[in-house]
């Protein structure tokens, strides 16, 4: 996994509450493998009509955001992570919301991507901020918790593991590997104390 | 161990903990892991790592979200695919499939419990937000990523924090009518999408109590809607009943010394919770969504709400939003929506229980609406078939058809059509979800059937007088 350190972008606003799952990227798109990238399906159906919050993610004048900025409960639903793909593979690397899907968070951060926090007036204010409405770069420094647009600084929350994990690049799998005694010595116990919770048929 | 009073969650938690970093991240040991046609990306992953599924004894995989309902002797190509996919994956890893010929396929979340392979105490996860649906036997279950799927998959355990605790106490008596389906719209309603999130709830009370399985798996499901990690029942005598003598249940000697153990899986009397929520289950009605999310619910007795009268800016522009895409004006009463078709299935509303409600309101009557009546299993539809349902459904000119997730998420192909009004016994009434422009209501099997006959939203208790609910 690549580290995330620094993000400089431009920024989409999308004022949208309860941004799901199911509308980042629609089960239709699904069946594809990943290999084909799952850009062009991030937001398809709100995407295409050229009056929706989410047309942006066309607009030349967002060209090559890498954040996103977005209302409460976003990427809630679904577990598929193929929502987070959508988002990575469209080049977001941070998304800004007051509060997101517990399981998409947990997506993103595996993929590499910030779930940042910021509180409702926070959000609000970016989403009528002129300078990140006309396409301004906005500055994002995860080691500090803060985002600059302009003159005006944010402060962002961040689970303090997922922190560490997204500036490290860490991959879990070889952590878990670091366990292998304690796993065994809990399985050997475990069978022990709980004779029924294996499946018998 | 301490002997500090615990939450059923944390007594759980402890029983899977391997180990705990500093950083406070558990090391949990999985019990169960449920594959789906889905859980394609995580085998690619584990295959790009040139690693093997740990614990096929453990992992079962079922065919549920793509597979067909209907002739599933022509499928297309695409579809065919992803169901094979899933047989060639399980079958290289030794893994056991309740795929499209087996007896046993169905929703993940309705024909495992009913194998007895969901236990009270155990850790469940699977590539599907719905799989809080287990906690209704008193089980830690839990959705997760393709990432944590083939974590899982490599090594059968997950890191995890440990979650803040809620419980949600149903008091009082459900009147006639009211359902599972409605406590957990009303609840989520109350608390809002995201209102349980970083949460595990624990449902308690004298309604949950008297819910049987078929209710606990509903309201337990409907969990993640609430933006809850997991919902869970403590077991008990219904619980323990509905397990003995199932296929995967432990047996004899082996049931009695579980079901000791399974006993202790109560919060202790001073068990602290994060969080409590109290609901009068006496003022519970039957609940519609008007919205395009689960918290836009209201009883069948409202209007439609007035965004102009919502003072949050969020909260009121995404009204707004609602009602532009569901079509509707505020003020109008929820029972002059009129409905274009109906769907009766998904892992929240297709067990036995759930099928009888429908057919009590429709038994005798016609439908002037089409729709699809999909059952949670082929078990279940065997059971329906026997009890005479399917010929309620057909008679009242539904479609009675196989099973599979099916209209609750479209993957198969059972789509509503765009600017279509769908009443649906599902989960989820995003934009889009069944199908792109679809128009999605959620509400309780029973409801579903009264708005097939009357054509619009429609409060089913009238329907129902005279007759055995």
């Amino acid at each position: 996994m690549t580290p995330l350190t620094i993000v400089e972008s431009r920024a989409i606003p999308l004022a949208l509450a309860n941004v799901d799952t199911d509308q980042l990227i629609p089960a239709r798109f699904m069946k594809r493998p990943r290999t084909e990238g799952y850009g062009p399906f991030l937001l398809h159906d709100l995407r295409v009509d050229p009056q929706s919050e989410a047309s942006r993610l066309d607009d030349p004048a967002f060209a090559g955001a890498q954040i996103l900025v977005a209302r409460r409960n976003f990427g809630s639903g679904s577990s598929r992570e193929a929502a987070v793909y959508a988002l990575a593979d469209y080049g977001f690397r941070c998304i800004l919301a007051p509060s997101f899907g517990d399981i998409f968070a947990s997506n993103a951060v595996k993929n590499g991507v910030l779930p940042a926090i910021i509180s409702e007036a926070d959000v609000e204010t970016l989403l009528n901020d002129s300078m990140l409405r006309s396409g301004g770069l906005v500055h994002i420094d995860l080691a500090q918790q803060i985002l600059r647009v302009g003159n005006h600084v944010v402060e962002f929350e961040i689970e303090p593991v997922w922190k560490t994990q997204l500036l490290n690049g860490w991959d879990d799998i070889d952590m878990t590997r670091s366990y292998s005694t304690a796993v065994a010595d809990f399985v050997a116990h475990d069978a022990q104390a709980r004779p029924w919770a294996t499946p018998s048929l | 161990m301490s002997s500090a009073p615990r939450t059923i969650i944390d007594k759980i938690w402890d029983a899977h903990a391997i180990a705990t970093r500093e950083d406070g991240q558990t090391l949990l040991w999985i019990d169960r892991h449920l594959l789906h046609e889905g859980s394609f990306h995580a085998f690619d992953q584990v295959r790009r790592r040139g690693a093997k599924v740990t614990r096929p004894d453990l992992t079962f995989g079922v065919a549920d979200h793509y597979v067909p309902t209907r002739n599933r002797e022509a499928i297309a190509p695409d579809i065919r695919r992803m169901v094979d996919q899933l047989v060639e994956n399980t079958t290289e890893h030794g893994i056991a499939l309740f795929g499209l010929d087996d007896p046993r396929q169905g929703i993940v979340h309705v024909t495992v419990p009913a194998q007895g392979l969901t236990l009270p105490g155990l850790t469940i996860v699977c590539g599907d937000s719905h799989t809080s649906t287990h906690g209704a036997f008193g089980a830690y279950a839990f959705g997760i990523g393709a990432s944590e799927v083939a974590h899982v998959m490599m090594t059968q355990t997950l890191w995890q924090k440990r979650p803040k605790r809620m419980r949600v106490r149903v008091e009082g008596a459900l009147p006639p009518g009211s359902t599972a389906k409605d406590i957990a719209l009303t609840f989520i309603a109350q608390v809002g999408a995201d209102g349980a999130r970083g949460h595990a709830i624990e449902y308690a009370g004298p309604v949950v109590r008297a819910l049987s399985m078929e209710g606990r798996l509903t309201l337990c499901n409907l969990s993640i809607e609430s933006g809850g990690r997991l919902g869970l029942v403590a077991p008990d005598e219904i619980t323990f009943a509905f397990l003995r003598g199932r296929p995967f249940a432990p047996k004899g000697e082996a049931f009695a010394r579980a079901v000791i153990d399974w006993r202790q899986l109560a919060s202790d009397r001073d068990a602290a919770f994060d969080r409590e929520v109290v609901i009068d289950g006496s003022e519970i009605a039957p609940v519609v969504t008007w919205g395009v999310s689960p918290e836009q619910a209201l009883p069948i007795s409202s209007t439609v709400p007035d965004p102009k009268l919502i003072l949050d800016v969020s909260r009121a522009e995404a009204a707004r939003d609602a009602l532009t895409y569901m079509g509707l004006s505020p003020g109008m009463k929820l029972t002059d929506i009129r409905i274009d078709r109906v769907f009766i299935g998904s892992c929240t509303n297709s067990r036995i229980e759930d099928l009888r409600a429908a057919a009590a309101i429709l038994a005798g009557r016609r439908a002037i609406v089409p729709g699809l009546v999909s059952p949670g299993s082929a078990t279940v539809k065997k059971q329906a078939e026997e009890e005479g349902l399917d010929r309620v459904f057909r008679d009242a000119g539904l479609e009675w058809v196989d099973s599979g997730c099916s209209m609750c998420v479209g993957m198969n192909g059972d789509l509503v059509p765009a600017g279509e009004r769908c009443a649906s016994t599902t989960n989820r009434n995003f934009k889009g979800r069944q199908g792109q422009g679809a128009r999605t209501h959620l509400m309780s099997p029973a409801m579903v059937a009264a708005a097939a006959i009357t054509g619009h939203l429609t409060d089913m208790r009238p329907l129902l007088e005279g007759r055995a609910p």
